[in-house]
């Protein structure tokens, strides 16, 4: 490693942060990283994408979340972890850099954006951080090789499986920040557990870290607000309607730039998206603010779907919905799309099927290997334990997987009798829609 | 519904998968050779893995459309996935056909054990590295597993006959 690794700054930085009140930087590298365009490009992406439009509080971006994950990997690793043998204390400063950066290659409303435009930001955040970039740069400094381990971490695939369980696993920093900072910011009592507990009560061993057995009741407690969070927050359904309509607009603008539709404003910013050959460079630069924009400039475009879909997100006359049973309601699907025809709704935009589904926690089953490494709990004498097998709260959730499907649809169109009066009518019938 | 429905195409086209892993493998190799499915795949102990995979299957378990059987087999446990009949009728009502080398390509898979493919699609997953760089990285991340240096040739030579299909 150079000095560079080692250099530290003459007087430490601090963020006042919401969450965590401080976040403390000491080390040279991370406050060169916190200054590259790529992380100050966070700023301009919300951490909850389309959420602001249910909860107005939830402006918050990907920059103070990144932050904070920084902070709680950077309270772990010099204060819980600083006298404990089994870890090794040369990860120190890769684990905050990962920390740092480990969303840097999100996009605006990046999930919608990866469905249509088959993106991932997971790839990006790899090219962001071994391509020609600022960031590359700084890593680069501390050594050659530096960028890539950063990227493993991010990636999973780095050696030391401790260092990424503390980015990446089922009770993580990356979790642990946002469940708090998204409740913070929208303003929901859920969402809130004892992080002081669980932090003092990590432990480095073998290829994993584990929580002392003391702290299983704040383990139960971050379970059990992750999985209300989930469900009031996260897929709170009319955050999903506005996604929708998002994920529709995107889906318009690529088709009609295929069939080589003249926008009255052109869309400049997306023709790397529409093609299908987007460079760091293109991505990189369009941020929420550019996207808002389009939007707008689209309320005003001759085609009739783009122009009602763009002024419903930005108006915020969103979609209604009903519940929806696929594995009974599939024909009734095909019907409405015929229906939705009849009366001039082009089903592909204005019917959408829409599902969410969270596992609060899950763990290994006996024969068959999963994926999910479970939370082990060090048990007094020594002995590791897997959560749900000492935890009664936590065994009456594991594996157990809620779905919700919902059915999207224009309310104010089907109402408008003044044309395709029974069409709409049988439509409304099918929805089992009565209020009008 | 159209990515279920893809799904149940493989399904149908293989009648039978077992094991997760080997499920989860099986479409990740099959992605990789640009068949229809949009699955996401992120790196994990045992290789690629697609929680949003994971959770189709689920769903299409829970629609009645999959059945999933847990089976003891030689002293361990292992889920095996057949079609339902239910599963046929929703298969029938879809309108997007599958291309037709999906049958045969996703048949030769499955005749593979789910080591081996795990192999497979680790080595396909690093294929951006040069191959002795790829090796390299495949047995770091996959130590636990001993593979030989006979399984990576094999392994090698399978992914270069996986490109006959196309």
């Amino acid at each position: 490693m150079t000095t560079y690794a080692l250099q530290k700054l003459a007087e430490e930085k601090v963020f006042k942060d919401p969450v965590h009140r401080y976040i403390h930087v000491r080390d040279q590298v991370i406050w060169d990283l916190v200054g590259t365009r790529e992380f100050q490009r966070l700023r301009r992406i919300r951490q909850l994408g389309t959420t602001y439009l249910t909860f107005h509080g939830a402006e918050h971006s990907r920059f103070n979340h990144s932050l904070g994950v920084y902070e709680i990997v950077r309270r772990i690793v010099d204060d819980v972890f600083a006298s404990r043998p089994e870890w090794d204390h040369s990860e120190r400063l890769l684990c905050l850099c990962a920390a740092l950066l480990h969303d840097l290659g999100h996009g605006p409303f990046s999930h919608s954006f990866e469905k249509v435009f088959d993106l991932d930001h997971e790839n990006f955040t790899q090219e962001i951080i071994l391509g020609q970039t600022e960031v590359n740069r700084v890593l680069t400094k501390v050594e050659p090789d530096f960028p890539q381990k950063v990227a493993d971490v991010i990636a999973k695939t780095y050696e030391n499986k401790q260092v990424i369980s503390l980015i990446s696993s089922q009770i993580d920093a990356d979790r642990m920040d946002y469940l708090q900072r998204d409740a913070y910011f929208t303003g929901v009592s859920y969402g809130h557990f004892d992080m002081e507990r669980i932090l003092r009560v990590l432990r480095p061993l073998d290829d994993q870290v584990v929580i002392k057995s003391s702290g299983m009741h704040a383990v139960e407690d971050y379970i059990m607000s992750r999985y209300q969070m989930y469900w009031q927050v996260y897929f709170h359904p009319v955050t999903r309607s506005s996604e929708v309509i998002l994920t529709k607009i995107l889906h318009r603008a690529k088709e009609l730039s295929s069939q080589g539709y003249e926008f009255a404003y052109e869309p400049r910013h997306f023709k790397s998206m529409f093609t299908g050959n987007v460079t760091l460079k293109d991505y990189l630069n369009l941020d929420e603010s550019v996207v808002t924009y389009y939007f707008q400039m689209w309320e005003d475009e001759k085609d009739p779907i783009l122009r009602d879909l763009c002024d419903r997100f930005m108006q915020r006359r969103l979609f209604k919905y009903v519940e929806f049973d696929p594995s009974k309601e599939y024909k009734k699907l095909n019907q409405l799309e015929q229906l939705f025809k009849e009366a001039e709704l082009d089903p592909d935009y204005y019917l959408v099927v829409d599902s969410s589904s969270d596992l609060p926690y899950d763990f290994y089953r006996p024969g068959e290997e999963e994926e999910r490494v479970p939370i082990h709990l060090l048990m007094p004498g020594g002995e590791i334990k897997e959560l749900s097998r000492q935890s009664e709260i936590v065994d009456a959730i594991s594996g157990k997987r809620r779905t919700d499907h919902k059915l999207y649809y224009p309310k104010d169109c089907l109402l408008d009798d003044s044309t395709h009066k029974e069409t709409k009518q049988k439509i409304l019938d099918i929805l089992g829609v009565t209020e009008r | 519904m159209k990515d279920h429905a893809r799904l149940m195409q493989a399904f149908s086209a293989v009648d039978e998968i077992v094991g997760r892993k080997k499920l989860q493998k099986i479409i990740f190799i099959a992605k990789k050779h640009n068949y229809a499915f949009h699955e996401k795949y992120q790196f994990h102990f045992f290789g690629p893995y697609s929680e949003e995979l994971t959770l189709r299957v689920e769903e299409l378990c829970n629609m009645g459309f999959l059945k999933e059987f847990n089976e003891k087999k030689s002293g361990y446990y292992q889920y095996r996935y057949e079609i339902t009949d239910e599963g046929r009728d929703f298969l029938a009502s879809q309108t997007e056909a599958p291309s037709a080398e999906l049958e045969p390509f996703l048949t030769d898979l499955n005749q593979q054990s789910s080591r081996f493919l795990e192999l497979v699609s680790t080595i396909l997953y690093f294929d951006t590295l040069e191959e002795a760089e790829c090796i390299e990285k495949v047995k770091k991340v996959k130590e636990k597993q001993n593979y030989t240096e006979e399984e990576f040739q094999e392994a090698l030579s399978y992914i270069a006959h996986l490109k006959d299909f196309s």
